[in-house]
């Protein structure tokens, strides 16, 4: 077991360096000169120029640059952005914020999709199952964008449930509507996945032999049916984590949320390349390490999956 | 206590009220055309400490009358009338609460699949465990122990800490029935309890369950197809037939004097109880030998038949993984040797694990064989080039098991058939379509079966298509992969005698893989016994059967279900 966590932590390095490799090419690769964006209209001096494109490296070719920007980040020197703050600042500032959202979206995608997808497939064919049914096609089927401006429009604005923008003063409360928006499309998914596996399950065999031995109902749902379903549920829950940072670009933008998202979105405008690499190479790390995490889950769940070899 | 309580209990103990009394039970389930009647007036009657098994083929309806006296019918089923009396209570309408409390401690259940009833999730000791708190019994560690141990499980304790995937399926086999017995039951419903079992693992484990179900005072239902098997476990026999009880009675009296002719029938091709080789060529009036010579006998020497396929040496070793860039060698077939006569039968019989299949597969030329030699027709085929391995095939086909899984489901019965003929290039579209005709023919399917897809056909119909395919090319032999065992006894004995008829009509050459010596005991003219990699006798059937040399098919064939069974002959052969 320690040994496949081992591996899997290895495997980091390779994901790792490729990713923000291939994003440092791309952020080089963006037309337009970031430095004389900063100017705007005015026409700068030639040599102020110069000295800020030497300061951010911008006048090295591209392996350099990318090279100067690992050895930066294995001493911990994320370096400034072109405002001139230091980046590991803005990381700490707004990740928080972020994981706050992201925890809440999981929490109504996972906790409350797992009840309704249990509660709709073993009352499958009866109304709660056609309605949910139903609302999860039409939740899948509206993009994000719409679903947050008509939410903040009715809850926050018209009957002024929430606070429709969160602004710089974050809390639980007030990131519960963003989250909701974030994390309604998923809820969906899990909601309808947990449906389909609990009635697949249902009939198994083991949960007929599971009721003659005379257990109760509750036990057989819940140590039979439930148990068995989470296995494919499991699996979405982590491979969607990366949905759920992207979406977390769209969704802090509506609410105003001081958080990753937003941030990343003002980089990619500014064409701000350390800010970016930086930010996209928080976003690996916590995928593969929330992947592995779900395959550690995985193997809790199903203990024929078994990592030792 | 009334006083006609009493008076029962004198008069003749308590045994004279039945403990589980059937009545006029009908169940009906509801599909998408309305109610479809599963089970019409069924009658039967199980006295405390009674075995009563109920024989029948798959849909007959006898799962469903077993699995109505636990209130586990499937969703859409219900009793549309009669009664399920235990001990007297009507239970075929009980309530869920009512019938929780019954499950467990008053019926049990073993069902029949090993693989699909334990929770692939949970240890075993924990799903003991659960059954155990459930029905208010001590559930501590030595307790669930001691009900594995009871079942025949060995070193319990630590079995008990092992999941469903770490047993092999007559352990698993033993756990259920550990679960079904652990809060010992009046009554235990014993559903096909070993038929997904090799036979001499099914022999220990329905001895096990008789014994402890007869000291425990147990009264059993035992459903099974196997008429063998039921007659030498039950005290009475049930026999049902597309939902009606045909015939009831004493297990000896009702095989030895079938009445109704179903019964007759399922005695007649009860494959356990037949006692000899399908001979459609000696009631020909044909003589084996004359079988024996090829269909060009002129060219050969009539008196010595010729030699087909020879294995030399023939072994097979697997490398397991067993850890990083480790590995262990697994020794699956090890050092064979036999050879095959044109136009005969040679069954490789074994227990799975054996290495049967394996050398099936190497026959076929699917897997390279680690060392030995397959001589085909006088050429070793290791030595084929790829152009020679597909005249090979041509010559060489395979049956496999499952009619479900080997047929394409998006292919119609004209496409699958027609398909190696095309592959091989053989004749034109309307020759080639001559030829499936021909060949439905040939298998007794009706012509109008070409337009149909595999998922609208039987499983005897679909095996019967398989053995169509197979005969396209013309081979000269035929490897049938368990070719029968998922079939039903009647369904299985058409199939024998179909490929009996044809290999007479043909002169085809099988080579019949199986775990069923009773179907070897039908089909076959020689038989070699696997064990464990190794062929460990070989010799004609006859020889076999009747004197075998080693202790391991001794014990094979002691294991067959009614094998010790004292038939008249004629019921025997009938």
């Amino acid at each position: 077991m320690i040994q496949y966590i081992l591996r899997r932590l290895l495997q980091v390095i390779p994901v790792f360096l490729g990713t923000t490799l291939l994003v440092y090419y791309m952020v080089f690769a963006l037309p337009g000169d970031p430095i004389a964006a900063l100017f705007g209209d005015r026409q700068p001096n030639p040599a102020v120029i110069a000295a800020l494109r030497q300061q951010y490296n911008l006048d090295e070719p591209f392996w350099v640059q990318y090279g100067l920007f690992l050895k930066n980040l294995f001493t911990f020197n994320l370096g400034n952005d072109f405002t001139g703050q230091p980046i590991a600042a803005t990381l700490g500032r707004v990740f928080p914020v972020t994981a706050m959202l992201a925890i809440e979206a999981l929490v109504i995608q996972g906790v409350f999709g797992v009840a309704a997808g249990l509660f709709a497939g073993l009352r499958k064919g009866k109304l709660f199952d056609s309605t949910v049914l139903i609302t999860s096609l039409v939740v899948i089927a509206i993009p994000t964008f719409v679903l947050g401006f008509v939410l903040q429009l009715v809850v926050g604005v018209q009957l002024g449930w929430a606070k429709p923008t969160v602004g710089a003063n974050v809390t639980w409360g007030t990131l519960l509507l963003p989250a909701f928006v974030l994390g309604l499309v998923s809820f969906a998914y899990v909601l309808r996945l947990t449906r389909a596996s609990v009635i697949e399950n249902m009939n198994a065999d083991y949960v007929r032999t599971a009721t003659a031995k005379g257990l109760s109902r509750p036990r057989v749902v819940f140590a039979h049916i439930l148990r068995n379903s989470m296995i494919p549920v499991a699996t979405y829950l982590g491979a969607n984590l990366g949905g759920l940072m992207g979406g977390a670009i769209v969704t802090e933008g509506i609410f105003n949320v001081p958080g990753v998202g937003q941030k990343l979105y003002q980089a990619i405008l500014r064409s701000e390349g350390p800010t970016i690499v930086a930010i996209v190479s928080v976003f690996v790390l916590i995928f593969v390490v929330a992947n592995l995490l779900v395959d550690l889950l995985y193997a809790w769940l199903d203990p024929r999956i078994r990592y030792d070899k | 206590m009334t006083t006609p309580d009493v008076r029962i209990s004198e008069a003749g103990g308590p045994a004279t009220r039945p403990l589980l009394e059937i009545k006029d039970l009908a169940i009906s389930f509801a599909t998408g055309g309305g109610e479809v009647q599963a089970v019409r007036n069924a009658h039967l009657t199980i006295m405390p400490g009674e075995t009563v098994a109920i024989v029948g083929e798959s849909g007959s309806g006898k799962s469903t009358t077993a699995l109505a006296a636990i209130g586990l019918l499937p969703g859409n089923g219900r009793v549309s009338a009669g009664q399920i009396l235990l001990d007297g209570e009507d239970i075929s309408h009980a309530t869920e609460k009512r019938m929780i409390e019954l499950r467990g401690n008053t019926i049990g259940m073993v069902p029949q699949d090993p693989m699909s009833n334990l929770n692939p999730v949970w240890k075993i000791g924990y799903q003991v465990r659960e059954t155990l708190r459930a029905n208010g019994r001590p559930s501590g560690p030595d307790d669930v122990a001691e009900v594995l141990a009871e079942a025949g499980l060995p070193d319990a304790h630590r079995r008990a800490k092992q999941y469903p995937h770490e047993f092999s399926g007559g352990m698993r086999q033993r756990a259920l029935i550990a679960i079904g017995l652990s809060c010992q039951p009046r009554l235990l419903i014993a559903d096909e309890p070993t038929s997904a079992l090799d036979v001499t693992v099914q022999r220990q484990i329905l001895d096990h369950l008789e014994a402890m179900t007869s000291e425990l005072g147990t009264s059993v239902l035992l459903i099974t197809h196997d008429l063998g098997l039921a007659a030498e476990r039950a005290d009475k026999v049930v026999v049902m037939y597309r939902g009606n009880v045909v015939e009831a009675g004493p297990s000896l009296d009702l095989l030895r004097n079938p009445r109704h002719p179903y019964t007759q029938r399922l005695v007649a091709s009860a494959p356990s109880l037949a006692s000899r080789r399908i001979q459609v060529a000696k009631e020909m009036g044909v003589e084996s030998d004359e079988l024996l010579a090829p269909t060009d006998a002129a060219v050969q020497e009539p008196e010595k038949a010729e030699e087909v396929l020879r294995i030399e040496n023939l072994s097979k070793v697997f490398k397991l993984r067993s850890g990083i860039g480790r590995s262990t060698d697994f020794t699956a077939v090890d050092n064979v040797s036999f050879s095959v006569k044109r136009g005969t039968t040679t069954a490789i019989v074994g227990e799975s694990g054996s290495g049967k299949s394996t050398v099936a597969q190497m026959v076929l030329n699917l897997l390279t064989p680690t060392s030995g030699k397959i001589v085909f027709d006088g050429v070793d085929t290791s030595t084929l080039n790829n152009k020679e391995i597909f005249a090979f095939r041509r010559r060489v086909q395979p049956i496999f098991q499952d009619p479900y899984g080997s047929l394409d489901p998006m292919y119609n019965i004209f496409r699958t058939i027609e398909e190696p003929l095309r592959t091989h290039k053989v004749g034109n579209r309307a020759s080639r379509e001559k030829k499936v005709r021909e060949l439905l023919d040939q298998v007794a399917l009706p012509q109008s079966t070409m337009q149909r897809y595999p998922n609208e056909l039987s499983g005897g119909q679909r095996q019967r298509v398989a053995i169509a395919r197979a005969l396209a090319l013309d081979p000269e032999v035929i490897i049938c992969d368990e070719a029968v065992s998922a079939l039903d006894v009647l369904v299985q004995a058409q199939v024998l005698n179909l490929l009996a008829d044809l290999q007479s009509k043909l002169g085809l050459t099988y080579l019949f893989i199986t775990h069923d010596l009773a179907v070897v005991r039908q089909i076959a003219d020689h038989v070699c016994v696997m064990e464990k990699g190794r062929l460990v006798e070989t010799g004609s059937t006859d020889d076999v059967f009747d004197s075998p040399q080693q202790d391991y098919t001794k014990a094979l064939l002691n294991a067959i279900p009614g094998a010790q069974l004292m038939l008249p002959p004629e019921v025997a052969r009938a």
